[in-house]
């Protein structure tokens, strides 16, 4: 119940800040619109899908992971700043309920992030929802949004000011989107050094994964661990996206603080 | 047992001693003060008693639980105002006060909170659009929201004018009489005489003194200042015999330091009486907590009087 109170307390808080609104709402929104409108929304030859079909998941992915990325980790290090993580520390509140609420919150908004620049997409740019892979789009949005919160999480934990968290969280962000080929479509080789920095992160994993949910040319539900070239499959993407997921929120719930940085 | 208990308590941060063992104890239903000049370690000790900081050595116990493991059963029971103001802008007054009082099992209705500080008019106003002052209001209406056992004020009237000052003072005197334990710190010395009950100066991080208002008045200041200016008429002043030697003059006017201003005072009028002087602005000053205040902090130390 108190999770519950404090959840809509986090979304309240969102929804009464329009930059975070901005960045996660409408941004993606917006390139969607942009791209389509540039590129033309006529099948892409290599992979058979129109512009639209290919950008509607990578910028998903987008929005999402502004979210529960960058908004979260920026939001809870202001939080911590002004003091608000602190007092609220000093309250019976219990300290895990308090971050959950804050996990949950920015999950529900990076969904909802989603669900509308799908459904711009399916509107109003013929973009096609598949049936036998919707299940593995909801579990890879619902596992990347808890992996992103807990690395969002982590870069909070690390950083000691707000400042950091917004240097930090952008400059992560946005060159990481770009090698892991969310907003290009690979025309050419990367460089190997770029390809194994997107490979060892998870951003990579979840955008590929989760565009592959959007290929009409793949077939099956993809809860399998061997693909194709006529078959999904999303359980080794989600694999890691567990392992970082598990691994950055061990590390930043022992490296927490709540108080504000005295130095 | 006392619902606050601090024994010889320690604390450092790298090269400051912010503590260097204090010990005192809060009785049920007091208000106890902590005065102290900048840096002299009160919001730490206040701090620890809350469960933010850990001590380096000695014992803090707040209604029998250690703070610092106490967890959610103790913070149910205390309420908290920090020296910081700590709120977010976004919300209003009443989502506020709100969002803190469904956190405590015993919490006093919403708008009742509000009430208390003062703030009803300013009901539906976003934080961000209050006063520095309402803002500390707001704050101290989430120390008590939860209708606690023990409340911790740090510098809470910091930033208020007076009349919303008075406001608390009459708040922080109603939860003292509904038998609420209250410590505070303050740079207020008139606050500090108006509420609390008893107060430790605190210097350094070494308590310098402790006792009540008058305690201390007793213990520092026990001589008495009479002033007044001698209007003449024309004779030779000699002062009468039992205080003559302790005259001082200083621009006209007359200063007399005794231990006992009755007899000194019987001997003054009747010889201005005799002599036809009159005895202008007459007063007697006992030193007020301010003066033992600023004999105890100031550097370097002056020798007792
Ligand atoms: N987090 C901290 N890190 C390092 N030093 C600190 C920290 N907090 C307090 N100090 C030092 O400890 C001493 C006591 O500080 P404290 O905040 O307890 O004083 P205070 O009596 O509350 O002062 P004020 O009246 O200014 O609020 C000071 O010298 C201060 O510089
Ligand atoms: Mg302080």
């Amino acid at each position: 119940m108190l999770l519950l109170f404090e959840t809509f307390h986090q979304l309240r808080l969102f929804m009464r800040r329009p930059a975070a609104v901005f960045f996660v709402a409408v941004l993606p929104l917006v390139l969607l619109v942009i791209f389509t409108e540039i590129f033309g929304n006529d099948p892409v030859s290599a992979q058979g899908v129109t512009t639209a079909q290919f950008y509607t998941p990578a910028l998903a992915v987008f929005g999402m992971v502004t979210a529960c990325y960058t908004y979260l980790a920026v939001s809870t290090a202001i939080a911590r700043d002004t003091g608000v993580l602190k007092r609220v520390r000093g309250t019976p509140l219990p300290p895990l309920t308090y971050i959950s609420a804050r996990v949950i919150a920015v999950s529900v908004i990076a969904v909802l992030s989603v669900v509308l620049v799908v459904g711009v997409g399916v509107a109003f740019y013929k973009v096609e929802l598949l049936h036998h892979s919707l299940p593995a789009s909801v579990v890879l949005l619902i596992v990347a949004a808890l992996t992103f919160s807990a690395l969002g999480m982590l870069v909070t934990a690390l950083c000691k000011s707000s400042d950091t968290v917004i240097a930090v969280t952008n400059a992560t962000l946005l060159p990481l989107a770009f090698v892991s080929e969310v907003f290009v479509r690979p025309w050419r080789e990367l460089p190997t050094w770029m390809k194994w920095i997107a490979d060892v992160l998870p951003l990579k994993h979840f955008s590929s994964a989760f565009q592959a949910t959007f290929k009409p040319a793949l077939q099956g539900h993809g809860f399998v661990w061997q693909g194709g070239d006529t078959t999904l499959a999303i359980l080794p993407q989600l694999a890691i996206l567990v392992a970082w997921g598990i691994g950055a929120a061990v590390l930043a719930s022992y490296l927490f603080r709540w108080e504000p940085n005295a130095g | 047992m006392n619902p606050i208990v601090v024994e010889n308590l320690t604390k450092s941060y790298r090269r400051v001693k912010a503590l260097q063992g204090v010990s005192f104890s809060v009785r049920k239903g007091e208000t106890y003060a902590l005065l102290g000049p900048n840096g002299a370690g009160k919001t730490t000790t206040i701090e620890i008693l809350e469960g933010y900081r850990k001590a380096d050595g000695g014992t803090a116990r707040v209604l029998d639980m250690d703070p610092a493991s106490g967890g959610r059963r103790l913070r149910e029971k205390i309420g908290i105002v920090l020296q910081a103001t700590a709120l977010e802008p976004e919300l209003n007054v009443r989502e506020t006060v709100r969002a803190f009082a469904r956190l405590y099992p015993s919490a006093i209705p919403v708008d009742e909170a509000i009430e208390l500080v003062d703030l009803a008019h300013a009901r539906g106003k976003r934080v961000k659009a209050l006063s520095g002052g309402q803002q500390r209001r707001l704050e101290i209406a989430l120390g008590v929201v939860g209708s606690p056992e023990v409340l911790f004020l740090d510098e809470p009237t910091t930033g208020l004018d007076p009349d919303a000052r008075r406001k608390i003072w009459d708040l922080v005197r109603s939860l003292n009489d509904a038998g609420k334990t209250i410590l505070l710190s303050s740079h207020y010395m008139e606050e500090v005489e108006v509420l609390a009950h008893r107060l430790s100066i605190l210097v350094d991080g070494k308590i310098r003194a402790e006792g009540s208002p008058l305690e201390l008045q007793g213990q520092f200041g026990a001589r008495a200042t009479i002033s007044f200016k001698i209007q003449g008429n024309g004779q030779e002043i000699i002062y009468p015999y039992g205080v003559r030697d302790k005259v001082r003059e200083h621009q006209g006017w007359t200063y007399l330091a005794v231990d006992d201003p009755t007899p000194a005072l019987n001997e003054l009028t009747a010889w201005a009486m005799r002599h036809g002087f009159g005895l202008q602005h007459l007063t007697v000053n006992r030193p007020t907590l301010e003066d033992i205040y600023l004999q105890l902090t100031a550097k370097p130390q002056p020798e007792t009087r």
